[in-house]
């Protein structure tokens, strides 16, 4: 490659500056385009997301720290951490099973299990909710099975969980399917013919060439998971302390005039979800520089 | 084919060990349920006490008790203090500790939500129709209106206008809201009992206006709807589409609602008293099921009738609930004006009647509302 550079540059010496610049466009026209991107950026992104900050801490550190430690504030957080942590997992289990299945082998139905998984993208949040309390409320198909045996699955955390859970649901199957098919089935072939185990082919094989795509998966179902809100309204019950996750909190909060205090937990949702995305720029930066290293 | 075999037993297992994986968290969710007092608590005390952190000190003379009270929209602050009064009254009296959870939303969604399974140990709803329902469906006793004082009431509210500084429209009565270019924002009154009341309060002005004349009064009612933008669903979300979002030029609001709107967001509203509006009674009642269940029959009827102690009744009068005590009343006769009120009973028929006829499918407001008509 340094060599290329080296050759273009002595063959064309007169016109040194041609190189730097790959478009043909005079620099009005680049300006204006940058300056209405970052515009347009500024506009929809960062401005509310600075909004969110400065609301919370317009009546001082006192009053943001004070609704961030208020024990509603704290048990919601809690929520939404509990809810994450059972719902991310059993959605990547899940993700790989059905990825695994749909790209490396053929079957009748396939194409329905696409779709089905595909599914909870295209129902809109407030009905997956309803869906469950249909299933699960008192005068649901469930309801009084579970209500003799004292079980309470909506307004209850596992409700909670089991809507989050059908919104999550493809995240991480969507993200592993089209890498898996683009991958084939000839490593894992090689490896059975060498007398590898199931286990052993999906541990030394599959995984490790799924392993970004899937941490990718993993992280887009984390963010949703946390700030999952129709869904979970529905099922929720609103019992402050207790089944509010920190979504709802935030506008229960709105809904009293405590601004903000609203803002001061939204901007709290906020920070896991720049974690989140960090997390997510971490593992592209590493794909990225997988491939390179694939390619050199 | 050795190499097909070893392949295809793997999705099987994998999906089985995510099932598995599945069932155990199913598991734990429902333990962290319990432990949290809110499902089941009667079948599993013992699960229950070693689970949750606070209640293991079990020779303690009473384990500490949890209730939810299922409420409507605009009485958040209210039980905020009502609640922490009566945990130190409880604790003076027995001993025991008492945590009372709160939730709150429209008050027909709410009572939807207890019929749905919320296991709310008392209900304080906005109007008595929203706990008939719940009765109806067996949780409570048909004649839980007979079971506290006033019909179970133990403050009232009323209907009153809110308008913005100087009152720039001129709004004076429930005549002016039918005018053009008044734009009034008032909750849905198929899910918000607020809105119920105000659309009953808006029938009753103009029934009288016409003498009784049914058609002119829907006529009225069909134009005031016409000037409404948005339906929220309660009346809380109202409150906030009038004086945060800025949309509206008066807002139907309980008298509570209007006060403490000026309150907290200064004067950058006024209240309008119409010549005529209605009485408002929100009514409170134990959920027999749940509590019977639950074994906290005891504090939850002690919880309710603390509303009408002179404690009670003035907590609810500091957070702008007219008191129905007439003693407590006097005391903050400055701030509740008297003004001519409907009854529900005497002058709708009871609220199965006003249901019925007004609400439910096919009703009035269905004969003149049609969404998204201008």
């Amino acid at each position: 490659m340094a060599g290329g550079i080296a050759t273009s540059r002595s063959v064309r010496k007169p016109a040194p500056a041609d190189i730097g610049r790959p478009t043909s466009e005079p620099a009005a026209v680049r300006w204006l385009l940058i300056g209405i991107a970052v515009l347009f950026l500024t506009l929809i992104v960062l401005l509310p997301l600075i909004t969110v900050f400065v609301e919370g801490l317009k009546r001082g550190w006192e009053v943001y720290l004070s609704a961030l430690i208020d024990p509603d504030a704290v048990s919601a957080l809690k929520l939404t951490l509990l809810v994450a942590a059972i719902a991310v997992p059993l959605n990547t289990v899940f993700g790989i099973a059905a990825s695994w299945l749909i790209a490396k082998f053929s079957f009748r139905g396939k194409s329905l299990l696409l779709s089905l998984i595909d599914l909870p993208f295209s129902v809109s949040p407030v009905i997956a909710g309803f869906m469950f309390l249909l299933l699960f409320g008192a005068q649901g198909y469930l309801g009084p099975w579970l209500d003799e045996r004292g079980l309470q699955v909506v307004f209850a955390p596992p409700g909670i969980v089991l809507a989050t859970m059908f919104v999550t649901f493809p995240f991480v199957a969507r993200e592993l399917i089209p890498l898996m098919q683009a991958q084939g089935i000839q490593e894992e072939e090689a490896a059975a013919t060498l007398g590898a185990k199931g286990f052993r082919i999906f541990w030394s094989v599959t995984l490790p060439n799924i392993k970004w795509g899937l941490l990718y998966g993993l992280v887009l179902c984390n963010a949703r998971a946390m700030g999952e809100f129709g869904a979970v309204s529905v099922v929720s019950g609103h019992i402050r302390g207790e089944t509010n996750t920190l979504p709802l909190h935030v506008e229960i909060l709105y809904n009293e005039y405590q601004f903000s205090a609203s803002f001061a937990a939204a901007s709290l949702l906020m920070l896991l979800a720049l974690l989140t995305l960090g997390a997510k720029s971490l593992v592209e930066w590493k794909t990225a520089q997988r491939n390179q290293d694939l390619e050199g | 084919m050795s190499k097909r075999n070893s392949l295809s037993k793997w999705p099987v297992l994998l999906l089985t060990a995510s099932l598995a994986l599945g069932l155990t968290a199913c598991g734990s969710g429902n333990n962290a349920a319990n432990s949290a007092g809110s499902g089941g608590a009667a079948n599993a005390p013992a699960e229950n006490t070693a689970a949750n952190a606070g209640a293991t000190e079990a020779p303690a003379p009473k384990d500490p008790v949890e209730l939810l009270n299922v409420s409507y929209d605009p009485t958040r602050e209210l039980y905020v203090s009502f609640n922490a009064a009566f945990a130190k009254y409880w604790k003076d009296k027995t001993g025991q500790e008492v945590t009372v959870k709160q939730s709150h939303g429209g008050s027909g969604k709410q009572s939807l939500s207890v019929i749905g399974g919320l296991k709310a140990d008392v209900v304080t709803l906005a109007l008595g129709y929203d706990i008939d329902a719940i009765a109806e469906k067996g949780l409570l006793n048909k004649d839980w209106k007979g079971k506290f004082e006033d019909n179970s009431a133990p403050y009232t509210s009323t209907i009153v206008f809110l308008v913005r500084k100087g009152n720039p429209k001129g709004i004076k009565d429930w005549s002016d809201l039918v005018k053009d270019g008044v734009q009034v924002i008032t909750p849905n009154p198929k899910t918000s009992g607020g809105a119920r009341w105000n659309y009953l309060a808006a029938w009753g002005y103009a029934q009288k206006q016409d003498g009784g004349d049914e058609a002119k009064t829907k006529e009225f009612i069909k134009k005031l709807f016409q000037n409404v933008p948005v339906l929220d669903s309660g009346a809380r979300g109202s409150t906030t589409t009038f004086t945060e979002r800025g949309i509206g030029d008066v807002l139907l609001a309980w008298e509570n609602e209007a006060f403490l709107s000026q309150k907290e967001l200064g004067d950058k509203f006024e209240i309008v008293y119409p010549s005529l509006s209605i009485l408002a009674e929100p009514p409170v009642a134990v959920v027999d099921k749940v509590v019977d269940s639950k074994g906290t029959r005891e504090v939850a009827e002690e919880y309710l009738k603390y509303l009408y102690t002179d404690e009670g009744q003035k907590i609810a009068a500091d957070n702008f609930y007219r008191p129905i005590n007439p003693d407590i009343a006097a005391q903050y006769k400055d701030t509740f004006k008297d003004l001519e009120l409907l009854q529900i009973d005497k002058d709708f028929g009871g609220w199965a009647e006003a249901q019925k006829k007004h609400f439910a499918d096919g009703g009035t407001f269905d004969e003149i509302y049609t969404p998204g008509s201008k």
